[in-house]
C-alpha cells in the first residue's frame, strides 16, 4: 500500500520500471526464440552488454542515493562495486575446481602458478554460494560502516570527505594490485566456468543473469525510492541542505548518514557481483579512482537527486562509450569529453532536467495563453 | 631433465619439428661449453701490434679484448685516442681494406679521418651517410677493460679531476700491478683528494699482500675511507692474528656507523625531493581548487601541457639544450596559463557557485586535452633531454651523493612557492584574488572586476601547473598520461594541507614525501604508498579541515 | 538559445540511435575481415597504437598483392581503451557482430586473459604479439611473442657466461609477467649454483615514478666487489624514470648492467639514451638486425607512417610473422574458417625479419632466435650476442613446480593445451 503510494508520486520511475519489465520480457524471447537470421533477433553479445549496463545503472542509483540525497560527493563508490565483484569472483573461481589448467582441486590457477601451497584463510567458504552471497553484502557493508562511522563522527564534510573516499579506493586499488594479497594481482580473477552449476557460456545462463540484473535494478530502485520518500529520506535531504541546522533540531545526523551510506554500499556491492559473471573478469582496475569519477558523471548527466536520472545517465554514457569506441576509435575521447562539458554547461539538471524544463515551459505557455 | 618430456611427445607425433628441438638443444649445449671456455682459457696473446689493430675489425669480442690489451701494453701514440673513440662508439673501419677511421659528425655529415696518417693511400672521407664503414663494436666488458687501461695511462694527466677519476676507476678493481704505478705517482701528486684515493688504493692492496705491520697500517687507513672497495677488502680480510681481526672488525663497525648516518641523510633527501615534486604539482591546484573552489580535474593535463612545452622548446633550440630548460620555464607558464584562461572563459565561468559541476566539466576538458595531445604528438612518449648542468650528482663523499636534478627541483619548488606567496601578499592582484575568494559580492561592490580576477587567478594556477610540468619532464615520461599519474596525489596534498592554505600545501607535500620515503625501506614501495593513504584518511578524521584549517566565517560553507 | 541547443541534442540522439540500428548492416560487402584489438587511448595506447598501425600496413600491403583467396582484406579497428573488461566486450563485438575471421591484438597479459574465454566460446583466432610469462596454451590463441625460455633464460645465460655476473637484482613491476619470470629465473639461478643472498628481488607498482631509494639500494647491493647485474621486468611507463634515475645516480652499464625484457626501440625513442649506452635488452628482433627482409620492412613502415624517424620493434615483428603465418595457413586451407585455419597454422613456417624462418609449433608458440643488444647513443641496439639456432617457445616452464609436467600439443590425438604427462590428464578444457 505504502509502496503504491510512493510510486504513484514517481511517474518517471513508474515509466522506467515499466520499460524495464517490457525489456526483460522481450529480450529473452528475441534472443532465445527468434531465429538468428531474423532481423528481430537480439544477439547474446547485446544481451550481455545490456546486462552490464543494468549493473552500472544499479551502481549509479547507489551513488545518487549518497550524492543526490545525502550530499556526499563520493569519489570512491566503485570500491564497493569492486569488492562485491571480488566476492562473486572468488565464488566463481572456487567453482572451477579441478578444471583449472593445472588441475589442482582446491587452489585457483594463479596460486598454483605462484607456488602457493594452501588456500589462504580468506578464501575459505567461498565455495558455497550462500557464503559468497553473504559476503557480497557484508564486505562492502562493513567497510562502508567503518569508514562512514569514522568520517561522519568526526564531521568530515565537503571536499575533504570526497578526497578521503578517493584515498580509500586508491589504497584498495594498490593493495589489490599486490600479488601477495592473494587476489590474483593485476590479472585479477578470470576464466570462470559456471555459476550454481549452470554453464556461464550458455545463452540461457546469460539471459538469467540479465534478468537477475534487471530484477536487482528494479528492487534496488524501489527500495531506494522508499528510503528517500520516508522520514529517513526527508531527514537526509534536510542534512544535505543544512547539516548544522538539522543537527540543532535534534536529528542524529551521523546515524542517518551512516545507514544510508551503508545501504548504498551494499547496493553497489550487489551490482558488482552481478557485473562480474557477465563480463567474465574482475581485476583491481575496477577500484581505479577514475572509475568512481566516471560514475559520478553518469549521475550528473542523467540528473542528480532523482534516482531515475542516475539510471538514464548510466545507460546513456555507457552506450555512447560502446558506440564511440567502435565507430570513432581514434577520436572518441573528444566526443565523450564534449558530451560531459556540454551537459554540465547547458543541462545543469542533467538529461531529466529536460523533462521538468518542458513542463515549466508548458505551464508558462498555458499561463500566457490564459492572459 | 624435465624438458625431455616435451621432446618425447613431439618425437612420437611430429617428426619434422624435432629438428627445431634438436637445434635448440645443440645451441644450448654449445652455449654451455662456450661458457666454460671463456672462463677457463686465457686469451691467446698476440705478439704483433699490427695484428692487434687488425683484430679490432673482427666480430669476436674475446679476440678484440686480447688485441686491446696488446695495444695498451705497447702503448703507441694512437692507442689513447683510439681507445677513447672506441668508448664513444666513434672508431670505424672501412669495409674494404679494414683500415681504421675516426668518425666525426659535422653538420649532419659524417667525416672519417684515418687513424694512421702515415699511410698516404688513406684520405679523410666526408659523406652524408655511414655507408662503406662499420663501427668497431665494443660491449660492456670491453668498455670496462678499456676504461681501466685508460685509467692507468691517465694517472699522470695534468687535470686533477681526470687523475682522480683514474684512481677511482682503478679502485673498482684493485690489482697488484697497479700498486707500483700508484706508488710512483703518489710522490709527485699535489692534489689532496687524489692522494687520499691513492692511499686507499695502496692500503687495499697492502691488506691483501703486505706483512702484519703493513696490514695494520692499511686497516687504519681504510677505517677512515668510505669507499666500497675499502669495505669489501676489510670484509674479505683473513686476519692472521686475533688483534688484527679485532682491529679490522672495529674498522668495519666504524665505517658502518658512518654509512648508516649518511644513509639516513640520503633518505631524508629522497623524501624532500619526492615532497618537492608533490608540492610543486599541488601548488597550482592549491590556487584553482584551494582558493577558487574549482575542482579542477584538468590540472594534471595542464602539467602535461607544460611538459610538452618543454619538449617543443627543446625541438626549437636543439643546439642549446643547456639554455632550453630556462627558456621552457616562462614558456610553459605562459602556454599553460593561456590554456587555463581559455578553460576559465569557455567553461568554468558558467559554473561559479556550482563547485561540483566544475568537476564534471573539467573532467571532460581533461579528456579532450589528452586526446588533443595524442593527435598532435602521437601517443608515444617524447624525450626531453636533461641538460649537462642538471645531470649527474653532487658527490659529497663516497657514499653520499645528491643528484643535481633533484636538488634543482627542490630549489625550483621553493622559488615558485615564494614567488607565489609574494604575488598573493604583495601585489594588488593578490589582494583582489583574496578579496574575491573570501567574499565575491562584497569585493564586487568595492569595485573589483571579479570576472577579470577570476580569469587571471585561474591562469596563474594553470601557469604554475605548467611550471610543475617542466620539472616533471626531467624526471618522468612526457606522454598523454602524465597528468593522470599526478592528479590524485595533488588533490591529496591540497586537502591534507588544508584547502585554501598555500603554506599548508607546501608543508603537506614535503611531509608526505618524507613519510613515504621513511616507510619505503621498511615496507616496500607499494605498501608505503598504501600506508600513506591510510594515514591521510585517519588524519582527516582527526583534523577534518586538514593541517592548516582556514578560520573564520568564510570557511564555514 | 536553450531551445536550439535542445533541438541539437535531440537530433544528435536520433542520429546515435539510427546509427546503432545500422551498424548491423554496415559490413555487407564481401571482404575478409581482420579484427584489430589494440588500445588507442588510456595507459597502454603508448605501446599499442603502433601495433594497430602495423596491422593496417600489413593489410594494405596484402591487398596490394591482390588480397587473399581472391577477396580484399578489411581491417576492423576498435578501441578497448586500456580497460580490461572492455577488451572482452570488444572481442565479442568483433567476432559476433563484425564477423571477423581473425583478430590481432592485446598487449598486457590481463587483456589476453580477459578476452580468452570469448575467443574460446566463439571459436575464433587471436594472434598475441607480445613477450609474456608463458603458462598458457589455448586452442584459439597463437602466441607470436617470446615465452620466458625465448628471452629471459638466454639473457641470464649471457650475463652469467659472457659478462661473469655473480650477483643478481631481479627488479620488476608487481604483476604476473615479472612475478613468473623472476620465479623462473630464481629457480634457474639457484640451479646454477647462485646463492640466495646474491639474489635481490624487488617489486614496484605500475607507473612507479620515484626510483631514488630503489636505485640507491641497487647501488649498495652492487658495491660488494662481485659483478652485479639488474634483470629488469619493469613495465613500460615506469622505465623512463627508472633509467633517468640510473643515469643521474651515475650507475653506468660497465658497473651494473641492466638487462631489460620490455624496453625496445619504441620505449627508447622517448628517452635521452646518452647516459644509458651499454645497458642491455633481450628480444627476438632488433631494428638494427641486418637482413633484406628487415630493410624492406623498415622502409615500408617509414613510408606507411610518413615519418622517417619512426622505429620498429619486436612486437611489430611478431605481428609481421603472425599475419604472414595466417595468410599462408588460409591459402593452404583454402578458407578463412577459424576451425580449419587453426589446424592449418600448425607447422606453417614464414620468414622472420632476422633472416631466418619462424615456424608455428604444435603448442601454438613459434620458433625464434634470441638476440641481446646493447643500447647505443642513437636509441638503437648493437647486437652483441645471439643464439646460434632457433629456440622453440615453451608454453609451460620447466622451472616451476606446478607446470613442469605439463605439455601442450594441439594436434590430434592429444589436442590439449595442458596435458599432464604424469597424471595423463587434460584438465579444464572447454571444448
Amino acid at each position: 500500500m505504502l509502496l503504491m503510494n510512493i510510486l504513484k508520486n514517481d511517474k518517471p520511475g513508474l515509466w522506467l520500471l515499466g520499460i524495464l519489465l517490457v525489456v526483460s520480457i522481450a529480450v529473452p524471447i528475441l534472443n532465445l526464440l527468434v531465429p538468428e537470421n531474423s532481423a528481430f533477433h537480439i544477439s547474446t553479445y547485446t544481451v550481455t552488454l545490456l546486462g552490464k549496463y543494468l549493473t552500472y545503472a544499479l551502481l549509479a542509483v547507489a551513488a545518487d542515493l549518497v550524492w543526490g540525497y545525502l550530499g556526499i560527493l563520493t569519489l570512491g563508490h566503485a570500491a564497493f562495486f569492486a569488492l562485491g565483484g571480488y566476492a562473486m569472483g572468488m565464488y566463481l573461481m572456487r567453482q572451477i575446481g579441478e578444471r583449472g589448467v593445472y588441475g589442482d582441486p582446491v587452489l585457483p590457477d594463479f596460486m598454483v602458478f605462484l607456488s602457493w601451497q594452501e588456500l589462504p584463510w580468506f578464501w575459505q567458504g567461498f565455495d558455497q554460494f550462500w557464503f559468497a552471497a553473504l559476503m557480497i553484502i557484508l564486505i562492502p557493508g562493513i567497510l562502508a560502516y567503518v569508514f562512514g562511522y569514522l568520517a561522519f563522527r568526526s564531521r568530515v564534510t565537503g571536499v575533504y570527505l570526497s578526497i578521503i573516499t578517493q584515498a580509500m579506493t586508491y589504497a584498495l586499488m594498490l593493495a589489490f594490485f599486490r600479488n601477495e594479497m592473494g587476489f590474483g594481482g593485476n590479472n585479477g580473477l578470470t576464466d570462470f566456468k559456471d555459476i550454481l552449476g549452470f554453464d556461464l557460456r550458455a545463452d540461457s545462463t546469460r539471459i538469467a543473469l540479465f534478468l537477475a540484473s534487471a530484477a536487482a535494478l528494479a528492487i534496488g530502485y524501489v527500495l531506494s525510492r522508499i528510503i528517500v520518500s520516508s522520514r529517513l529520506g526527508l531527514a537526509s535531504v534536510a542534512i544535505r541542505d543544512a547539516e548544522s541546522r538539522s543537527r540543532f533540531i535534534g536529528y542524529r545526523v551521523e546515524n542517518i548518514k551512516l545507514w544510508v551510506f551503508v545501504f548504498s554500499a551494499i547496493l553497489a556491492g550487489i551490482a558488482g557481483a552481478l557485473y562480474v559473471p557477465q563480463v567474465g573478469i574482475i581485476n583491481p582496475g575496477e577500484f581505479s579512482p577514475l572509475n568512481s569519477i566516471e560514475l559520478v558523471i553518469w549521475v550528473a548527466i542523467g540528473g542528480r537527486g532523482t534516482l531515475y536520472g542516475a539510471i538514464i545517465g548510466a545507460l546513456l554514457v555507457n552506450y555512447s562509450k560502446t558506440y564511440f569506441t567502435a565507430a570513432l576509435p581514434e577520436i572518441w575521447l573528444y566526443a565523450l569529453g564534449a558530451l560531459f562539458i556540454l551537459v554540465t554547461l547547458y543541462l545543469p539538471k542533467g538529461i531529466v532536467g529536460l523533462w521538468s524544463l518542458r513542463k515549466t515551459r508548458k505551464t508558462q505557455k498555458m499561463r500566457e495563453e490564459k492572459t | 631433465m624435465p624438458l625431455s618430456a616435451t621432446t618425447v611427445s613431439v618425437k612420437k607425433t611430429f617428426p619434422p619439428l624435432l629438428f627445431f628441438f634438436v637445434s635448440f638443444f645443440i645451441s644450448f649445449f654449445m652455449l654451455m661449453s662456450m661458457a666454460q671456455q671463456t672462463v677457463a682459457s686465457e686469451i691467446p696473446a698476440e705478439s704483433s701490434l699490427e695484428d692487434a689493430w687488425k683484430t679490432l675489425s673482427q666480430k669476436n669480442y674475446n679476440k678484440k679484448s686480447g688485441a686491446i690489451e696488446v695495444i695498451a701494453q705497447q702503448n703507441p701514440p694512437e692507442a689513447r685516442p683510439a681507445m677513447k673513440a672506441m668508448l664513444e662508439g666513434q672508431l670505424y673501419y672501412a669495409k674494404r681494406g679494414k683500415a681504421l677511421y675516426f668518425l666525426k659528425e659535422v653538420n649532419d655529415n659524417y667525416e672519417f679521418t684515418p687513424l694512421f696518417d702515415t699511410d698516404p693511400a688513406l684520405k679523410p672521407v666526408l659523406q652524408e651517410n655511414r655507408r662503406g664503414f662499420k663501427k668497431v663494436k665494443v660491449n660492456n666488458r670491453l668498455r670496462r677493460m678499456i676504461r681501466q687501461l685508460l685509467a692507468v695511462m691517465q694517472l699522470k694527466h695534468e687535470d686533477a679531476d681526470i687523475r682522480l677519476a683514474a684512481v677511482q676507476e682503478l679502485l673498482k678493481n684493485p690489482e697488484t700491478e697497479a700498486a707500483d704505478l700508484v706508488k710512483n705517482a703518489i710522490g709527485k701528486e699535489t692534489d689532496q683528494r687524489v692522494i687520499t684515493s691513492m692511499q686507499t688504493l695502496l692500503a687495499v692492496i697492502q691488506l691483501e699482500n703486505g706483512d702484519e705491520t703493513a696490514q695494520l697500517a692499511a686497516i687504519n687507513t681504510l677505517a677512515n675511507s668510505l669507499n666500497s672497495s675499502a669495505m669489501n677488502a676489510l670484509t674479505a680480510y683473513q686476519a692472521p692474528t686475533k688483534a688484527l681481526e679485532n682491529k679490522a672488525q672495529s674498522a668495519i663497525n666504524k665505517i658502518n656507523d658512518k654509512r648508516d648516518l649518511y644513509a639516513k641523510a640520503e633518505t631524508i633527501f629522497f623524501g624532500l625531493s619526492l615532497g618537492s615534486v608533490l608540492a610543486l604539482s599541488a601548488i597550482g591546484l592549491a590556487i584553482t581548487f584551494g582558493v577558487m573552489g574549482v575542482i579542477n580535474m584538468a590540472h594534471g593535463e595542464l602539467m602535461m601541457i607544460g611538459a610538452y612545452t618543454t619538449y617543443v622548446v627543446q625541438l626549437l633550440m636543439p643546439d642549446n639544450i643547456a639554455m632550453s630548460i630556462l627558456v621552457a620555464i616562462p614558456a610553459a607558464f605562459i602556454v599553460s596559463g593561456l590554456v587555463g584562461i581559455a578553460i576559465e572563459r569557455g567553461v568554468i565561468r558558467h559554473l561559479y557557485g556550482r563547485p561540483l559541476e566544475t568537476l564534471l566539466a573539467t573532467f571532460g576538458v581533461s579528456l579532450v586535452l589528452q586526446q588533443t595531445v595524442r593527435s598532435i604528438f602521437s601517443p608515444l612518449n617524447r624525450s626531453v633531454e636533461t641538460p649537462e648542468w642538471m645531470s649527474g650528482a653532487w658527490q659529497i663523499n663516497e657514499v653520499l651523493a645528491l643528484t643535481w636534478n633533484r636538488l634543482y627541483i627542490i630549489f625550483f619548488c621553493l622559488a615558485v612557492f615564494m614567488a607565489l606567496i609574494a604575488v598573493m601578499k604583495k601585489t594588488s592582484l593578490g589582494l583582489q584574488v583574496r578579496a574575491v575568494s573570501q567574499n565575491r559580492t562584497m569585493a564586487r561592490a568595492m569595485g573589483v572586476r571579479s570576472k577579470w580576477v577570476d580569469a587571471l587567478t585561474f591562469g596563474l594556477g594553470s601557469g604554475i601547473a605548467g611550471l610543475a610540468g617542466v620539472a616533471l619532464s626531467l624526471l618522468t615520461n612526457v606522454g598523454p598520461n602524465l597528468g593522470q599519474a599526478y592528479i590524485i596525489d595533488s588533490f591529496m596534498v591540497v586537502v591534507f594541507g588544508g584547502v585554501g592554505n598555500l603554506w599548508g600545501t607546501l608543508v603537506a607535500g614535503m611531509s608526505l614525501g618524507v613519510i613515504n620515503k621513511l616507510l619505503e625501506p621498511w615496507a616496500g614501495a607499494v605498501l608505503a604508498k598504501i600506508l600513506v593513504l591510510i594515514f591521510i584518511i585517519l588524519f582527516i578524521q582527526k583534523r577534518p579541515k586538514g593541517l592548516f584549517p582556514q578560520r573564520g566565517r568564510a570557511a564555514e560553507d | 538559445m536553450i531551445k536550439t541547443t535542445l533541438k541539437k541534442l535531440a537530433i544528435a540522439a536520433a542520429i546515435t540511435t539510427a546509427s546503432l540500428a545500422s551498424t548491423g548492416m554496415a559490413w555487407a560487402e564481401d571482404t575478409i575481415k581482420v579484427g584489430v584489438l589494440h588500445s588507442l587511448s588510456g595507459t597502454m595506447a603508448i605501446s599499442e597504437t603502433t601495433l594497430k598501425d602495423t596491422m593496417l600496413m600489413l593489410i594494405e600491403e596484402q591487398n596490394k598483392k591482390g588480397g587473399l583467396l581472391g577477396k580484399k582484406l578489411e581491417a576492423v579497428v576498435v578501441d578497448p581503451a586500456s580497460n580490461w573488461p572492455l577488451f572482452a566486450e570488444k572481442a565479442r563485438e568483433l567476432i559476433s557482430k563484425n564477423k571477423t575471421d581473425v583478430v590481432f591484438g592485446c598487449w598486457t597479459s590481463v587483456s589476453r586473459k580477459s578476452v580468452l574465454p570469448v575467443f574460446e566460446e566463439l571459436n575464433s583466432i587471436l594472434f598475441y604479439p607480445v613477450q609474456y610469462e608463458g603458462e598458457e596454451s589455448s586452442k584459439n590463441v597463437f602466441y607470436t611473442g617470446a615465452a620466458p625460455n625465448q628471452q629471459a633464460v638466454p639473457a641470464v645465460d649471457y650475463l652469467m657466461n659472457d659478462i661473469g655476473v655473480k650477483r643478481w637484482v631481479l627488479a620488476g613491476t608487481d604483476y604476473v609477467y615479472p612475478r613468473t619470470t623472476n620465479k623462473i629465473l630464481k629457480a634457474y639461478l639457484i640451479a646454477k649454483g647462485v646463492k640466495e643472498k646474491d639474489i635481490m628481488i624487488n617489486y614496484t607498482p605500475f607507473g612507479h615514478s620515484d626510483w631514488q631509494s630503489i636505485v640507491s639500494d641497487i647501488k649498495k647491493f652492487g658495491n660488494t666487489g662481485k659483478k652485479t647485474a639488474v634483470v629488469s621486468t619493469i613495465n613500460g611507463d615506469a622505465n623512463i624514470p627508472f633509467y633517468k634515475e640510473l643515469g643521474n645516480q651515475g650507475i653506468s652499464a660497465e658497473d651494473i648492467p641492466v638487462i631489460a625484457f620490455s624496453v625496445g626501440e619504441e620505449e627508447l625513442s622517448g628517452l635521452d639514451t646518452k647516459p644509458l649506452v651499454g645497458h642491455l635488452a633481450a628480444w627476438n628482433y632488433f631494428m638494427s638486425v641486418e637482413s633484406d627482409e628487415n630493410e624492406e620492412f623498415i622502409d615500408a613502415w617509414k613510408k606507411f607512417i610518413k615519418n622517417k624517424d619512426r622505429v620498429t620493434n619486436d612486437p611489430m615483428e611478431a605481428h609481421y610473422i603472425g599475419f604472414n603465418m595466417w595468410v599462408k595457413a588460409v591459402e593452404k586451407a583454402g578458407t578463412t574458417d577459424p576451425s580449419v585455419v587453426q589446424k592449418a597454422l600448425i607447422g606453417v613456417s614464414v620468414p622472420n625479419l632476422s633472416g631466418g624462418y619462424s615456424a608455428m609449433m604444435p603448442n601454438h608458440h613459434i620458433t625464434k632466435p634470441v638476440l641481446i643488444g646493447e643500447i647505443q647513443k642513437d636509441g638503437q641496439f648493437d647486437i652483441v650476442w645471439e643464439t646460434s639456432g632457433l629456440v622453440a617457445g615453451d608454453a609451460w616452464s620447466d622451472y616451476l613446480p606446478g607446470s613442469k609436467d605439463l605439455i601442450a600439443d594441439w594436434r590430434s590425438p592429444l589436442s590439449c593445451g595442458n596435458y599432464n604427462v604424469k597424471t595423463k590428464k587434460c584438465s579444464g578444457q572447454n571444448y
